[in-house]
């Protein structure tokens, strides 16, 4: 029988139950950070039991860290919080990478990094952007706190397997446009939810062109529009990607044969298939509340269709018939686990090369994790950001979610290179707008969005 | 988790529709590391003057209250955020049961996975439990799948996945454990490239 690539990963995995059920599904990956953790473990402490698999278990921090001061963890709850989790991490035997160690970091621009997201996995973790694992072919989604411990004790998981969804994406992508532009496309045609019940799976040309980390932002905003997890077929790409990495297979011939018959054997095997052209499409930005509030920024601001579009736009400080050049920035954000690896950041330097910031901004370049940090210092990278005047900081998930010290202030306007633009989640009455790392860097540079496909910077 | 067959206990009518787990403990509670020491912050909006001193008037606070087991209350409770912590503020306060006229499916889950049994009843049974007093009792019979009060019996509904669960004690990593033969199986066959 033809099957798609999500229904064949799952198959492997099924210990016990029927479909249209909850099934008992192994889980090869539980990724673990300070903030969803303290209870799970307290919770087997509780009930006298061990983590099943600490060897398929992996701790880092990000959440909490400070950015600026690593090692000095000025809140209370959040050094507490993290030292719990070093206690933690020494009583159960997980592996921690933490604070100044070397493979520190969002926990899921780390997985990959280490080699340990890997296709044909099913991958875990107490945060809903674990959709991001999926870009290797893994069945990669977020659980609750009782669910982490029930994986840590057990190493399984109840799950009722989703329906399918194929998203077609054609077409050569335009100069300067990128997969957080795709994505972000994707989520202003067809709304926040229409992933909701769904396994998404990103295939077509377009995407068999990008690399692991375009594919990576691409799935990790699967969850921006309402799905658990997205996926991308492993290729060519994912297996160059995860060779010669720390904890990729050691006998790699035998896992990239297995590997290899992981793809959907028909497009007609989805519950529910999208397409999406991106030959025309434009750098976008988001100027609501939402991710799918979004417009190409050639384009003005849409009219006030509701009173979510009324309340959006009196929180954001916009009124519809502006554009996005006309949107005032006083800080960038360049990081996240949507756009924090050294692709990302390389790209962003290229775009503010040999500039300055405008002189209202303030910028914040957060690499992913220690590893890219060392990276772009060692290449010059960290350098243009420096020259640039921007702050170049300690990886972390920064002010992505400003539970932190890097909070936006109320009423600012920050571009941001993250994935989610709520009401306060940069900070207390922060003003988000969502874009490419490109975008961000020459918003940061201009003082405002501009048009990065003209021929001023192609 | 503690198992739940049968509850005799007194009573707490907090009548309100709609409490959101906003409400049932604010948010700047979950930067906690333990499950437990929450119940002294729940309600916390209304069981607390701006002042931080009690207030005297909400049901929780009154002496004659101490001690409650039994939470009755109106529609739609523990809508709003997921968080779990909502749940385990009401067990560390001491409420094995709450009596609703309808749950978020949320919360419903998380009570199943806390000991914490939530029953549905109409608005006519509940109207008559509204009427207890601070030193009567309710009875709760879960095999029965009754509540009792003076001469008034009302049946309610359960899933029996759920009823087992809570008679047995059993949480849901005893339930996959019944599995383990299984899961150890699976793990011998995983394909492994080392
Ligand atoms: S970077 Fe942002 S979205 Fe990613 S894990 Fe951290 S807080 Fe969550």
């Amino acid at each position: 029988m033809s099957k798609t690539l999500f229904d064949k990963i799952w198959e492997k995995h099924v210990i016990t139950g029927e479909i249209g059920e909850a099934q008992l599904i192994y889980v090869d990956l539980h990724l673990v950070h300070e903030v969803t953790s303290p209870q799970p473990f307290d919770g087997l402490r509780s009930t006298n039991r061990r983590v099943r698999r600490p060897d398929l278990t992996f701790a880092t921090m990000d959440h909490n860290v400070p950015t600026k001061d690593i090692f000095n963890v000025q809140d209370q709850m959040s050094r507490l919080q993290m030292d719990t989790l070093v206690k933690n991490s020494k009583e159960f035997d997980i592996p921690l990478a933490s604070i100044g160690d070397d493979k520190q970091g969002i926990v899921h621009v780390v997985g990959p990094e280490r080699g340990l997201t890997q296709p044909a996995k099913v991958i875990v973790c107490g945060d809903s952007h674990t959709a991001t694992h999926g870009a290797f072919g893994a069945i990669a989604f977020g659980i609750g706190t009782s669910e982490v411990e029930h994986v840590l004790a057990t190493q399984t998981i109840w799950q009722v397997k989703p329906k399918t969804m194929g998203i077609k994406v054609t077409g050569e992508l335009p100069k300067n446009t990128y997969a957080k532009d795709i994505i972000m496309g994707i989520i202003a045609k067809y709304g926040v939810s229409f992933g909701v019940g769904y396994a998404i799976e990103f295939y077509g040309e377009t995407i068999e062109k990008l690399s692991m980390e375009a594919r990576m932002t691409m799935c990790n905003m699967s969850i921006e529009a309402g799905s658990k997890t997205g996926m991308v077929q492993p290729d060519q790409t994912t297996f160059d990607y995860i060779e010669g990495r720390e904890q990729a297979p050691k006998d790699f011939e035998a896992a990239k044969k297995y590997w290899s018959q992981f793809y959907t054997d028909n497009e007609s095997d989805f519950d529910e298939t999208l397409t999406f052209d991106v030959s025309n499409l434009k750098p976008m930005v988001t100027w609501g509340t939402n991710p799918g509030m979004a417009t190409p920024v050639d384009q003005s601001l849409p009219e006030i269709k509701d009173d979510n579009d009324a309340n959006a736009y009196e929180y954001i400080g916009l009124h519809p018939n502006m554009k996005p050049v006309d949107i005032n920035l006083d800080y960038i954000f360049i990081g996240s686990c949507t756009n924090s690896r050294y692709e990302d950041l390389e790209i962003a330097a290229n775009m503010m090369k040999g500039h300055h910031l405008a002189p209202n901004v303030t910028a914040w370049v957060v690499p992913g994790s220690r590893a890219i940090r060392n990276r772009a210092i060692k290449t010059g990278i960290a350098k243009i950001f420096e020259d640039a005047g921007c702050e170049w900081r300690e990886p972390g998930c920064s002010a992505c979610l400003a539970m932190n010290p890097d909070k936006i202030p109320a009423g600012k306007h920050v571009a941001s290179t993250s994935n989610r633009n709520f009401i306060g989640r940069q900070g207390a009455g922060s003003r988000t707008h969502l874009a490419s790392p490109a975008m961000v860097a020459a918003a940061g540079i201009a003082g405002h969005f501009v048009d990065i496909t003209t021929d001023e910077f192609v | 988790m503690e198992a739940f067959v049968r509850e005799t206990g007194r009573a707490v009518v907090i009548p309100n529709d709609n409490i959101n787990t906003d409400i049932i403990l604010p948010k700047q509670f979950l930067k906690n590391i333990l499950k437990t020491g929450f119940g002294k912050d729940l309600f916390f909006d209304w069981r607390y003057n701006a002042d931080g001193s009690l207030n005297e008037a909400f049901e929780l606070n009154k002496p004659a209250h101490q001690g409650a087991s039994i939470l009755i209350t109106g529609n739609d409770f523990g809508s709003g955020s997921s968080r779990e912590h909502a749940v385990w503020a009401l067990t560390d306060y001491g409420f094995r049961a709450v009596i609703g006229g309808g749950f978020s499916d949320i919360f419903y889950m998380n009570s199943t996975k806390n000991g914490l049994l939530p029953i549905v009843l109409p608005e006519e049974n509940r109207k008559i439990l509204r009427d207890v007093q601070a030193d009567e009792n309710i009875q709760i019979d879960l095999p029965e799948q009754t509540v009792t009060y003076k001469n008034y019996t009302f049946h309610f509904d359960i899933n029996s996945q759920w009823k087992e669960k809570f008679i047995n004690g059993e949480d849901d990593i005893d339930n996959t454990m019944k599995y383990e033969k299984l899961i150890a199986a699976f793990e011998k066959q995983r394909p492994n490239f080392g």
